[in-house]
């Protein structure tokens, strides 16, 4: 068998590993498939007015927070997978895997693999309860750009949390690894337009690369796709993975063993 | 009884604060939060129907409090649950203390920590230009009533630790307090919350609570909001209270 198909083999019995664990502990996936749909309805009832300021780019604030809760699955799902693997230096497993003769990219993969695919379910439900609630269809297109864009923040964030999880080696570090996505994902055009942001969140959210990806997300929903918008979310998401997938990468090649 | 409930409120506070981490996020995400709602939002003062205030953080400080408190409940609920699942719970049981100190300490140490929680936000408020309205008394005023809700909220985690008997079971109620916030005037104004918000924010007691603590922080000393937030508070904290104690004696009946 080649080197390489052995790696994909690798790489999908961890991912399957991940995926299976949202069978067997519903529980403990629910939580994190809820919270965003729970964000998105919360905050339209809350702040669903905002909407009528003038300069307010959307018609209703719905329609305009669909995308923030769509990446906040993300985040919590990329989140999740940094807990989930400090839960298995916890318990000795991850000693296990560092003892099997896989390389540690291919290992890393499998991980952040399954962080891919999970993060699809919170995206899922919450489209549905979206357009339920009336929410306008965005358009294959920009919903295929959406996954795409998702399934890559996802991956950002469990790099992000995988290296804090090699590094603190315990679950109390998962406080850590939400507020990480948490500000990266609310630091920017969340709310509202740029225009109507207070100046220094409008700086922020200017520095921030996650903010192309919110915009780059938010195409469909509010204006039509266009390529001006999606290149640089797709080049931000790229670049966030690089750099995280590198520092993880590094992390797991430190392991002492 | 006070000694062992005095004995048991410090040991969980020696607990706390032995682990920063567990506490941190109780005023942590609340902040985010608020600095996010404060500078995304801010222009919606201007919003017809929106009450004169100096500015959105003025408002928005009683959110961040509520949601701190509310915080401290599940982390109160999650060091309840850890007691259980590590032993100590039934060790407490096995000796001779009494009954009502092993609800009442966990209680108590929950209403110390609301009286930092709440004088937390009302320094970083004062620090990012907000102005408390109603002077030194408004600020003992939202101090009374973050206490008791406090106190409320504690014993609320207290009850569904007793219940459920693990800690993951309490942390997943976590995305509860932001459904009850959302459905509460906490955020915003109740006249310019969506439906069914703004119905379900008449019924809910953290409209009243929050309102109450907002109303001498941007609004001045009137003695309605702050009387509707206290009995909101109390009720809140009665009701809690009771519902932890009888959820102890159906634990204990199945010990």
């Amino acid at each position: 068998m080649s080197a390489l198909r052995q790696d994909l083999r690798t790489i999908g019995a961890l991912m399957r590993r991940g995926l299976n664990e949202i069978l067997r502990v519903p529980g403990g996936a629910l939580p994190g498939v809820l919270a965003p749909t729970i964000f998105m309805l919360g905050l339209s009832a809350a702040f669903g007015e905002a909407a009528q300021l003038p300069g307010f780019s959307a018609d209703d604030f719905r329609t305009f927070i669909v995308p923030v809760g769509l990446l906040q699955g993300a985040g919590f799902t990329g989140a999740a997978t940094g807990v989930n693997l400090a839960r298995d230096i916890e318990h000795g497993w991850f000693d296990r895997l560092m003892l099997a003769p896989a390389k540690r990219p291919v290992l890393l993969a499998g991980v952040v693999g399954s962080a891919c695919l999970r993060s699809l379910l919170p995206a899922t439900f919450l489209l549905i309860v979206a357009f339920a609630l009336g929410v306008s269809w965005p358009g294959v297109g920009a919903l295929v750009l959406g996954a795409l864009l998702i399934m890559g923040f996802a991956a950002a964030v469990a790099c992000f949390a995988t290296v804090l999880a090699l590094r603190f080696r315990t679950q109390q570090a998962a406080p850590l690894m939400q507020v990480g996505s948490f500000i990266v994902i609310f630091f920017t055009t969340a709310y509202a337009p740029r225009e109507l942001l207070s100046d220094w969140l409008r700086a922020l959210a200017d520095a921030n690369p996650v903010t192309h990806v919110l915009e780059g997300m938010r195409q469909g929903y509010v204006g039509d796709v266009t390529w001006a918008t999606t290149w640089p979310a797709l080049l931000a998401v790229t670049a966030l993975v690089t750099l995280f997938g590198t520092l993880a990468v590094r992390g797991m090649s430190r392991q002492g063993y | 009884m006070r000694a062992a409930s005095v004995a048991l409120a410090r040991r969980a506070l020696r607990n706390s604060f032995r682990k920063p981490q567990f506490l941190a996020p109780l005023v942590l995400f609340p902040t985010l939060f608020l600095a996010v709602n404060v500078g995304g939002l801010e222009r919606t003062t201007s919003l017809e129907g929106f009450p004169a205030v100096d500015g959105f953080l003025d408002f928005q400080l009683a959110a961040a409090i509520t949601q701190s408190l509310l915080l401290g409940g599940v982390s109160a609920g999650i060091a309840a649950a850890l007691d259980i699942e590590g032993g100590f719970f039934d060790r407490l049981v096995a000796s001779p203390t009494p009954r009502l100190a092993i609800v009442l300490g966990r209680v108590l140490a929950a209403s110390v920590i609301a009286v930092l929680q709440v004088t937390y936000f009302l320094v970083l408020g004062a620090i990012f230009g907000a102005s408390i309205k109603g002077g030194a008394f408004g600020v003992l005023c939202v101090l009374a009533i973050g206490i008791v809700a406090g106190t409320g909220f504690g014993a609320l985690g207290v009850m569904i630790a007793l219940r459920a008997r693990n800690a993951s079971t309490v942390q997943g109620i976590f995305p509860l307090v932001f459904v009850v916030l959302f459905a509460s005037s906490a955020f915003f104004p109740a006249d310019l919350l969506s439906a069914p918000a703004d119905v379900i924010a008449v019924y809910n007691p953290l409209s009243y609570i929050a309102d109450g603590m907002r109303q001498p922080i941007a609004f001045g000393n009137e003695l309605g909001p702050l009387l509707k937030g206290l009995a909101a508070a109390a009720g809140v904290a009665v009701v809690a209270t009771g519902l932890s104690v009888l959820a102890l004696r159906g634990r204990l009946r199945q010990a």
